[in-house]
């Protein structure tokens, strides 16, 4: 981790080298740093090369999917008969996670630089990038950022644009996202077809992750068979990842780390386990949109795409939320039930009436007036919000419910007893 | 074009339809209904009541049918216990805050929401202890009211006034099960064809006013009709409750109106109930109309026809039946003729999404009709012509400023006390374009056809049958 700590050994930091460093905000500090190689090393080469590095770097999106970087830019039409766009996905909005930010407020021109790199792999003339609302400082110092490279004129003929959100989580999903740059409401869109047939504008689209394009830069420089090297497990994932840690730790923030590491050392060692006194009860490894993990499989789950399937879980968007024996398990998951009934865009039925409802019989079980058949009143409903929607935000609500039940059920069962004080929740 | 045809399987029954056909349209043809909210053939996919879900074989989840596009050799399921759950589910958390008062809602007997979960959804509910969302009627415009408790979110009304109408004054608002259906704050929902949303709404969220506590979809007859309000043509149903005309709704017809009619014409009905009417045949006796029979009245007509020469005229209305026109013409084929109608005027109002579909200008259905005929649109010549006419034939128009030196035969439906056809030698009365089946020919030269919805009243009889006994009583040739 960077500022405001040293990086702890057992980190391998790339993307998070010049965290805390001042003058790797500025343009010129940026190319004392060697920023800005990479793209021009990039503008030389074909765009087709540029997407073989990434393919064979084995670089996988950041934002929460895992789908494989290079793959995705060769999905473009090789041949441009429409405008291609670049997207920038930095609405990081999924709660537990907080590493796109990290980013943008201390290398903005990694960031900048990686953009215009994937335009031009995949022959954009323009890119968005798409701020979340709320990122304030991220916003102003990329929008210098942005200045200052510009009046360097590194970029060429690429056009880059700072698009900045008015709040809605759901514009953090990738089609969602084009409609709010369109100026429309930001609903998801049905797939097919997908953005790089029809996208942005209706024309090609290629839509990565702040954090996946962050990655970019060091890939050019230093070689595809050197991020593939970074590796410790699975070799399908391959490089650093930024991890949030957040909730019960002593030491809670960014992480940077090979993938592949041991979940367990990074609650542990780097971000100094838990509170004097406590123990660890359960982990959210990917965001809040993934299920849930007990103490046994989080100290068993290895931090890669695969690792964390195999733990049941998923890689995520890498927000790491802890919870140690304190954690009241209900309360969390009708907390995290009422981030997406909040955030529902109210467009397919089972999300729309299913997230509300699930909240409200979390709410009414915390209350002491839980049923005896709500445990499978919950589940029946989470089995149809998932995979029925045009989006996942409803299967992301029902996730950490059904896995919650799953492994909390005595805590879910202590309410409905009346062994547990009520909480009344506003 | 056989081998360009898409062959698949639903439910058992094969099928084969072009290629870009959606599953579910596809469905219907192997005559299999897919239950269905937000999907409307006239209106683009939306694809988010998540209603149609079905299963395709080798697809790893179920699937939208109103957004999937056949693809050989597919298969789909509509009845596995899959689908059928995930249906069940949709209907479940559709009726979660739906008011249930269909004995007060107007769309009660032709509600989707009612027939689907009356055909697969469950026999009760697990969400009976919370409150139900509640939020006020609103005054969306001149004829549409929304009743917001009601509404399943289906955005058929948002797409409809965004991507046919044209003017998006409606849209979704607010998140999550806050959302409503929310119209511009400085706007109204005033649009010459915004009635539509209320044929498209598939529950009783968007009401008419007009029909507001009318009556019972289940009460209701129903009779296809083409719309009078102007030479578009377009295909209505005429609602008759108690031989009342209560409601017009468009009738799909892809050709000329596809799913819609304009305001204009939905609430052109009323004169067809008109109380005043001409119940009985009229003839002229000691100088005052007298009520007479249908053998008194045709035997006055043929001694006024037999005993003229020389010139007649017919002035006819351009809302009479290509049949009536016809006849009229036939009656006097021994004559020096002439024949006009004139067309009441207006201001043409387009659907700006479907090509060739307007309100139009000309506020008659079968002004062609007139013209092929070989009626005239110089009404103020054969005004003129009938003052020194033999004999004048006004036909359904009652309005008609007519003079004449010559005998004046007036057939129509009503006949006002001051009415110049009250000179007329004979009244005969007819039947409305609700009470007798005809054809009309649209501006495109489309001949439509029209059923009897109601009975005429009394003695009226419809203009064919009238002018047929006649022509045939004078045993008169075709026209030439």
């Amino acid at each position: 981790m960077g500022f405001p700590h040293k990086p702890h050994p057992k980190e391998t930091v790339v993307l998070s080298q010049y965290f805390g460093d001042q003058e790797a905000r500025t343009y010129k500090g940026w190319v004392k740093r060697g920023g800005y190689e990479a793209l021009a090393q990039a503008l030389k080469m074909a765009p087709a090369a540029v997407t073989e590095v990434v393919k064979e770097s084995g670089l996988r999106g950041r934002g929460g999917a895992g789908f494989p970087t290079g793959l995705k830019w060769s999905f473009m039409p090789k041949e441009k008969k429409k405008p291609h766009y670049v997207c920038v996905n930095a609405d990081e909005s999924e709660p537990g996670t907080f590493k796109d930010r990290e980013i943008m407020r201390w290398t903005p021109h990694a960031l900048l630089e990686g953009t215009a790199i994937a335009a031009h792999a995949i022959q954009a003339d323009v890119a968005y990038i798409y701020v979340r609302g709320e990122f304030t400082e991220p916003w102003t110092i990329l929008e210098k950022a942005l200045t200052e490279a510009n009046a360097a004129g590194v970029f060429g003929t690429i056009k880059l644009y700072l698009h900045r959100g008015a709040g809605a989580y759901i514009c953090g999903e990738e089609t969602a996202l084009m409609n709010s740059i369109e100026g429309k409401r930001g609903n998801p869109r049905i797939k097919p077809p997908f953005p790089a047939a029809a996208g942005l504008f209706g024309m090609p689209t290629t839509i990565n992750n702040v954090e996946t394009l962050a990655a970019v830069p060091h890939i050019l420089t230093r070689g595809a068979a050197w991020y593939k090297g970074l590796c410790l497990s699975n070799p399908k994932s391959t490089g650093t990842k930024l991890f949030s840690v957040c909730g019960h730790v002593q030491r809670p923030g960014n992480y940077e780390v090979t993938l592949g590491f041991p979940l367990k050392d990074l609650l542990y060692e780097l971000s100094g386990g838990m509170p004097a006194g406590r123990t660890l009860k359960a982990c959210i490894p990917g965001g809040s949109s993934v299920p849930i993990l007990n103490r046994e499989e989080s100290e068993a789950c290895l931090l890669d795409y695969e690792g964390c399937v195999a733990a049941g879980t998923m890689l995520g968007s890498g927000g790491v939320i802890v919870f140690d024996d304190s954690a009241d398990m209900v309360y969390q998951i009708m907390r995290l039930a009422r981030f997406y009934a909040h955030e529902s865009c109210a467009q397919c039925t089972q999300c729309r009436e299913g997230t509300a409802w699930t909240t409200k019989i979390l709410e009414r079980i915390l209350a002491g007036q839980g049923k005896t058949q709500d445990l499978d009143l919950l589940l029946d409903l989470a089995e149809n919000m998932t995979g029925k929607t045009i989006c996942v935000l409803s299967d992301s609500c029902a996730a950490p419910v059904v896995s919650g039940i799953k492994k909390f059920r005595n805590e879910f069962e202590d309410y409905l007893a009346g062994k547990r004080k009520p909480v009344m929740v506003a | 074009m056989a081998d360009a045809m898409i062959n698949l399987t639903i439910d058992d029954v094969p099928v084969s339809v072009p290629p870009g056909t959606l599953v579910i349209e596809a469905a219907k043809q192997a005559g299999v209904l897919v239950p269905h909210y937000c999907y409307h053939p006239g209106l683009p996919v939306a694809g988010v009541c998540r209603m149609c879900l079905v299963e395709v074989e080798k697809a790893p989840k179920l699937q939208i049918a109103c957004a999937t596009p056949v693809a050989e050799g597919m298969v789909v399921k509509t009845q596995t216990p899959q689908a059928k759950d995930a249906r069940q589910g949709v209907l479940e958390l559709l009726l979660i805050n739906h008011p249930l008062d269909c004995p007060i809602c107007d769309q009660a007997g032709e509600c989707e929401l009612q027939d689907f979960v009356f055909q697969e959804g469950r026999p009760g509910t697990r969400y009976a202890d919370y409150a139900k969302r509640f939020n006020p009627v609103e005054d969306f415009g001149p004829d549409v009211l929304y009743v917001p408790n009601r509404c399943i979110l289906c955005t058929r009304c948002v797409r409809f006034m965004e991507d046919v109408a044209q003017e998006p004054v409606l849209n979704v608002s607010e998140r999550g099960d806050r959302a409503f259906i929310g119209i511009h704050p400085e706007a109204r929902l005033d649009h010459p064809w915004a009635g539509n949303v209320v044929d498209l709404c598939p529950v009783g969220s968007l009401l008419s006013k007009d029909f507001l506590h009318k009556a019972r979809a289940w009460e209701l007859d129903k009779t296809a009709s083409i719309c009078t309000g102007c030479s578009q043509g377009c295909n209505v149903t005429l609602d008759t409750r108690d031989e009342v005309v209560v409601r017009v709704r468009p009738r799909p017809n892809l050709e000329v109106n596809r799913y819609f009619i304009c305001d204009h014409g939905r609430m052109n009905y009323r004169w067809m109930n008109r109380g005043d009417r001409v119940d009985a045949p009229l003839v002229r006796r000691d100088g005052a109309l007298h009520a007479t029979d249908w053998d008194e009245a045709f035997a006055r007509v043929l001694t006024i026809l037999r005993g003229a020469s020389g010139k007649a005229v017919a002035l006819v209305s351009p809302g009479a039946s290509s049949e009536a026109l016809s006849l009229a013409r036939r009656l006097f084929s021994g004559f020096d003729w002439t024949g006009a109608f004139q067309v009441v005027m207006g201001e043409e109002a387009p659907l700006a999404g479907v090509p060739n579909l307007a309100l139009r200008a000309e506020r008659a259905p079968n002004a062609t009709g007139a013209e092929q005929l070989g009626y005239s649109r110089d009404y103020a010549a054969a005004l003129t012509a009938a003052e020194s006419a033999a004999v004048v034939l006004v036909l359904d128009d009652p309005d008609c400023a007519v003079r004449t030196s010559g005998a004046l035969i007036y057939a129509g439906a009503v006949l006002g006390p001051d009415a110049p056809c009250r000179a007329a030698e004979v009244v005969l009365p007819l039947a409305n374009v609700a009470e007798e089946d005809g054809t009309f020919v649209n501006r495109d030269g489309r001949v439509q056809r029209y059923f009897q919805a109601k009975p005429a009243p009394g003695m009226a009889r419809p203009a064919a049958w009238v002018l047929g006994e006649l022509t045939a009583a004078l045993g008169v040739a075709e026209v030439s």
